[in-house]
Formats: structure tokens, C-alpha cells, sequence
């Protein structure tokens, strides 16, 4: 799906400000492959991918069948609720890759991103390559890199019943993971308790990561709408 | 999906988990249900929640006691501490909910997962959409709100007398009944999903049409629609998509771009192009 695709800013607003704020901390890099076509050494190639990301600091890791860098655990007990462990961690990502997946890199700055793209683009892995981010970011990366933009698609944003949609900060945190699998409501529950102060912006970014099933959460972009949302009114 | 009664402790943790809202506790039994016409089986409380497997009646017991006194309970939001959410299983029609809803379930139609659409993420080697062509993805019930099929069908019967050609490659094609009608099965319309998308492609030429049309469909819907648009771009990747959305008074702010760096490396015969099956499995 369009997982990416449609993540809210305020550009996308139905009463759009006259110059909405750019979305600077949000690059996604994602390799897919195609059955029958590119699909040899597949596992491989998607480890290649990841273990060149993670030169670049990225801020989370998906593989599209398992999840992220941070994943809902089974074997919880009650120490849980006051010392979890939130650490993420990048390598169950990359040696859980068993086939045929998506697998993506999200990264909170231009420079890493297109550092990676460079990376990746000398790699010759063979498999489809995409970035989803600000259009004119993305374009500026492929001038850069010497890459010549093959498609594009555009989010043209949202219609139809759109005032049953939650509030602008809420749409930044749930569409985050372009499957819904990030209710409005728990979104909002983080923002109220980061406001009350009993949890850290850092640890309820990192909550919410956890529902993202595919892993293009942005937990350092949720971070900082979070702590944001706990001083202004947003 | 159900919830256990003799493992449910009314903690409430699910409640805000749940993308539709369809959890709520019962105040007649005191324990968590689910409103199974609004649930989308999108198995977010089961997958998504840390489960603690802990001892019900113990459990209750402390929440009786903390209750009494008045304290604060705080625990973690995302952990089920009993395990008491169950999958139930599906039959035809109520399948479809998981197929659209469950992003790491394959669509049995296409075996693809998630919402199961290539669009142009792959495009570099399957050149599903060309140079002078648009493709649409019409994507109903997101962020967050769900979308029946018949709204669904109500839009794709409009589109079909457009004369648009709908993706076949496509989990809500697989579901029509006939195509060039924009019909679909009759026994699903009342199905409601977590999202659904419909993939259709035009000329460029025509994408203005296309796109005012789509936007007075939206207004006969109960739901959102997420709306995008792809072109192959030219040998310079020069977009001649994006002037256009511009002079239509698109903000098209962000989106996907196809880098061009696959490749076809298989040494077999590739399936037939319709039957491509990019790994979508749910990510892009």
C-alpha cells in the first residue's frame, strides 16, 4: 500500500497557512524487489541495504513482514512497567529478513539520507529504490547523487469526510504508519500524558513505534511533535 | 478478534489501541468487548500490545484494591497483562476485513499483502506506468476512519463510466464482479475496512478530469479519501505530472520517487506482466 505516502503536514491542511512549515526530519529510503524479475539473492541484498543504512544514523529500521527496530514483546512480567527496556534494536531487524519483504530506512535529516542514497546507489544492489520525503528534497537529492528520477507520485492529500479526521497533531503522529495501525486515540493518550509529564517524550515516541508493523515510524519526528506538544499549544 | 471474559481485567489499555474504536468495557459484565460490526480485524490490539500473562484474579485483585484507596494505577500503555485478546477464525465475507485491515496478511486474490498496490515503487522494472500515463491510487477509509465497500463501489461504478481502466493487478479489482462496470461482490459491500485502494490509470492528459471527478465523488461518501498520483518521468527525469498538478492548484507537497536503480536480473522468463507481484508487503 501507500504506506508513506500521506504523511500529514501542515501542507496538506484544509485550510492551508500561507507557507505551511517544511517537514525537515522526515526521509524514508526504501528498496522493494519485484517477483521473477529481481528476486535472486534477495535476502542478501535487502541485509546490504539496511547494513548500509545503519552508517547513517537512521532513526528506525522496517522490514515490512516483522516490523521495525522496535517490536511488541511476548515475555513481558511486571518489572516492565517500571524499568522497560526501550532500546532499539536495528540487528533483529536485519537478520530477521527471511524473503520477500520491503525493507526500509527512515532518517531525520537531508544529509544522512543522501548520504545513504550515494551509498546505495554505488552498492548496485539491482532491486527498485524509492524515496518518500518532501518532493523537492527528494529531487534535490537525485541532482546531487547524479541519479536521473525514473517515477513520481504525488500525495495529492486528503478529501471527502475530512472533518472526521482528529486534530493536526494527532494526523502528524498516526499517519506516521500509513497502515493505521497507529489509533487516533492513543496518540492523543501520548500527547496528554506527555503534557501531565509521565512519560518522556523519548518513551512514548517509542511506545507508539511499537504498532508500527513495518517500522517507517519516525520516533525521532514523534519525538519532537511530542515535546512540542507538551509546551505549545498544538 | 474477541475478548477472553475470564482473562479480561478491565485494565482499558486496548481501548485506545484500537484504530476504530471499536473496544469498550461493558459496564453490565465489567470486562472489555469488542463491537464486532466496527472491528476491522486489523489485529492491532493482538499484535500490536506486550502481553505479561499474568494471573486474572490477582490482577483483579490489586485494581480492586488500588481502586478502593484511590490511587493512581500508571501502568505501561500497550501491554495486555492478562493475554486475554483472542483471533477468532474468519470465514467468507468477514475475511476481507483482515485482507484489507492486517497489512502482514497476503490478499489471497493477488497474494500480495497489505493493501497490496505496486503503484510505481517498482516501476524501474515492471514499467507498469508509462511515460504519458497517470496512475491513481484512490485510497478509501485512510487515516483512521475505515471505509465500507459500498462506498467503495460507489465511487468505482462513477470512475468505470469515466471510461478509466482499473488496475487488475489490484486487491479491490479481484473484487469486482465486473470491471468495466466498477461492480463489486454484493455479498461484501456492507464490509467495513481499515482501508481499500482503488487503482486506476489514465493518460496525463486526462489527469485534471480524473482528479475533479474524484473530488466530487468524495463529497457522496461516509469516509476520507487519500488521493495520489505517479507518472514515469522522462529521460532526464523531467515531470511534466508535477506542472500540471500545479496549475491545477495542487500543493503536492510530498510523495515517492522512483530512483531507477533496478534492474532485471532474473535468468528465467519473468511471469506475465499482469501477474507481477512486487513485495508489497505493506510498506512504500
Amino acid at each position: 500500500m501507500t504506506n508513506t505516502l500521506h504523511r500529514y503536514s501542515e501542507h496538506y491542511a484544509s485550510e492551508r497557512p500561507a507557507k505551511p512549515e517544511p517537514v525537515r526530519d522526515d526521509f524514508i529510503v526504501f528498496a522493494m524487489a519485484t517477483r521473477g524479475l529481481n528476486d535472486n539473492a534477495l535476502v542478501e541484498k535487502y541485509r546490504a541495504f539496511l547494513r548500509l543504512a545503519l552508517k547513517y544514523n537512521p532513526v528506525n529500521l522496517g522490514d515490512a513482514t516483522k516490523g521495525g527496530m522496535l517490536r511488541p514483546r511476548d515475555d513481558l512480567n511486571p518489572k516492565a512497567h517500571w524499568r522497560r527496556d526501550h532500546r532499539p534494536n536495528p540487528e533483529e531487524v536485519i537478520e530477521g529478513i527471511e524473503g520477500h519483504t520491503t525493507v526500509a530506512a527512515v532518517f531525520d535529516n537531508y544529509q544522512d539520507m543522501q548520504a545513504f542514497v550515494a551509498d546505495v546507489r554505488s552498492a548496485n544492489l539491482g532491486i527498485s529504490v524509492n524515496i518518500s520525503a518532501p518532493m523537492d528534497e527528494a529531487d534535490r537529492c537525485c541532482r546531487e547523487t547524479g541519479i536521473p528520477r525514473h517515477s513520481v507520485e504525488y500525495s495529492l492529500g486528503f478529501c471527502g469526510r475530512v472533518d472526521r479526521l482528529p486534530d493536526a497533531t494527532v494526523l502528524e503522529l498516526t499517519t506516521m504508519c500509513g497502515h493505521g495501525m497507529l489509533s487516533a486515540p492513543f496518540a492523543k493518550k501520548m500527547i496528554d500524558w506527555a503534557k501531565e509529564n509521565r512519560r518522556s517524550p523519548t518513551a512514548l515516541a517509542r511506545t507508539m513505534a511499537r504498532f508500527c508493523s513495518c517500522g517507517v515510524f519516525n520516533i525521532s519526528r514523534a519525538e519532537r511533535i511530542l515535546n512540542e506538544a507538551r509546551t505549545k499549544n498544538r | 478478534m474477541k475478548i477472553d471474559p475470564e482473562k479480561c481485567v478491565a485494565c482499558g489499555n486496548c481501548l485506545p489501541v484500537c484504530p476504530m474504536g471499536a473496544i469498550y468495557i461493558d459496564p453490565a459484565v465489567n470486562r472489555a468487548r469488542i463491537n464486532a460490526d466496527e472491528c476491522v480485524e486489523c489485529f492491532t490490539c493482538y499484535r500490536g500490545m506486550s502481553k505479561e500473562h499474568l494471573n486474572p484474579s490477582l490482577v483483579r485483585a490489586i485494581r480492586r484494591t488500588a481502586q478502593f484507596f484511590r490511587f493512581r494505577f500508571d501502568p505501561e500503555p500497550d501491554i495486555c497483562p492478562t493475554d486475554a485478546l483472542v483471533p477468532e477464525e474468519l470465514s467468507w465475507p468477514r475475511v476481507v476485513r483482515r485482507a484489507f485491515s492486517d497489512p502482514q496478511v497476503p490478499h489471497e486474490s493477488t497474494g500480495i499483502h497489505g493493501r497490496g498496490t505496486a503503484e510505481v515503487k517498482t516501476n524501474d522494472v515492471t514499467d507498469r506506468v508509462k511515460q504519458g500515463e497517470a496512475g491513481f491510487v484512490v485510497e478509501f477509509g485512510r487515516p483512521g476512519i475505515g471505509a465500507r465497500f459500498r462506498d467503495i463501489e460507489r465511487v468505482t461504478k462513477a470512475l468505470a463510466e469515466l471510461g478509466v481502466e482499473f488496475e487488475l493487478n489490484n486487491p479491490v479489482t479481484s473484487l469486482m464482479t465486473d470491471p468495466s462496470r466498477g461492480h463489486i461482490r454484493p455479498e461484501i459491500l456492507n464490509e467495513k475496512v481499515l482501508s481499500a485502494i482503488v487503482e486506476i490509470k489514465t493518460n496525463l492528459a486526462d489527469v485534471p478530469a480524473v482528479l475533479k471527478k474524484i473530488k466530487e465523488l468524495s463529497r457522496e461518501v461516509e469516509t476520507v479519501i487519500s488521493l495520489g498520483v505517479s507518472t514515469r518521468c522522462g529521460g532526464a527525469g523531467d515531470d511534466p505530472l508535477g506542472e500540471i498538478l500545479e496549475r491545477e492548484g495542487y500543493l503536492a507537497y510530498r510523495g515517492k520517487t522512483n530512483l531507477g536503480l533496478g534492474r532485471v536480473t532474473a535468468t528465467q522468463d519473468p511471469p506475465h506482466a499482469s501477474r507481477l507481484t512486487p513485495d508489497v508487503t505493506g510498506e512504500g
